[in-house]
């Protein structure tokens, strides 16, 4: 498996669990409050702020372990990079337009938050399927 | 994401020059063993950069590591 596609299914992984945690977390602060009114804060700094560090050590770890293969991203892994990195950032605009057109609604802030979280959790798991997809079933 | 129309020989042009590896090839033409494994399977079309490369290391011409069939209304 090339190192870019051990880097996407990372990516794709810490994402969805990292989303799963998140909303466990939320969920079972809500106190028989409303949802919007639930504190959500924290929980969001905290998964956000270890799906970073996840990502990169993993990205690190896996360029160590395979320092011995000799080169380890070429023309292809980069083709694949920009498709992948298409498809998510469409997700990323589409987060940003929804969490636009909250505020100007003035929608509670958890809300909008929560769709600029749920925005990148799809952005990385859509864009890294769409590298591991193209990796399997090859690009032309 | 359709396999490339793009065949090509590497894989007996491999074993015509002494049976060389996926892992020699790929060092000499500046791609992963995955990237060669993709482009011998036709899951990949290489740049022509890379292209010119492998026919380079067999010395043979273009045409005969890839090959590209014509379309029946052309």
């Amino acid at each position: 498996m090339a190192v870019e596609e051990k880097r996407a299914w990372a990516l794709a992984v810490f994402a969805v669990v990292g989303y799963a945690v998140y909303a466990v977390l939320v969920l079972t602060r809500m106190d028989g409050r409303p949802l919007a009114e639930t504190p959500y804060v924290g929980p969001l700094l905290w998964a956000t702020g270890l799906g970073i560090v996840a990502g990169i050590v993993s990205g690190i770890w896996f360029g160590i372990a395979a320092r011995n293969d000799g080169l380890q991203v070429d023309e292809r892994d980069r083709e694949i990079g920009r498709f992948g990195d298409h498809i998510g950032q469409s997700f990323v605009v589409i987060g940003g337009v929804s969490a636009m057109v909250l505020a100007m609604f003035e929608v509670a802030h958890f809300w909008i938050a929560n769709v600029l979280y749920l925005s990148f959790v799809l952005s990385a798991v859509l864009g890294s399927l769409a590298k591991i997809a193209a990796y399997h079933r090859g690009m032309q | 994401m359709k396999p490339t129309k793009v065949t090509n020989s590497i894989r007996a042009l491999r074993f015509a020059h002494g049976e060389m590896k996926q892992a020699d090839l790929a060092k000499a033409i500046g791609v992963t063993r995955q990237t060669l494994i993709a482009i011998e399977q036709g899951k990949y079309s290489p740049s022509l950069e890379v292209a010119f490369k492998i026919a380079r290391v067999f010395q043979v011409s273009l045409e005969e590591v890839f090959q590209y069939p014509e379309e029946e209304d052309e």
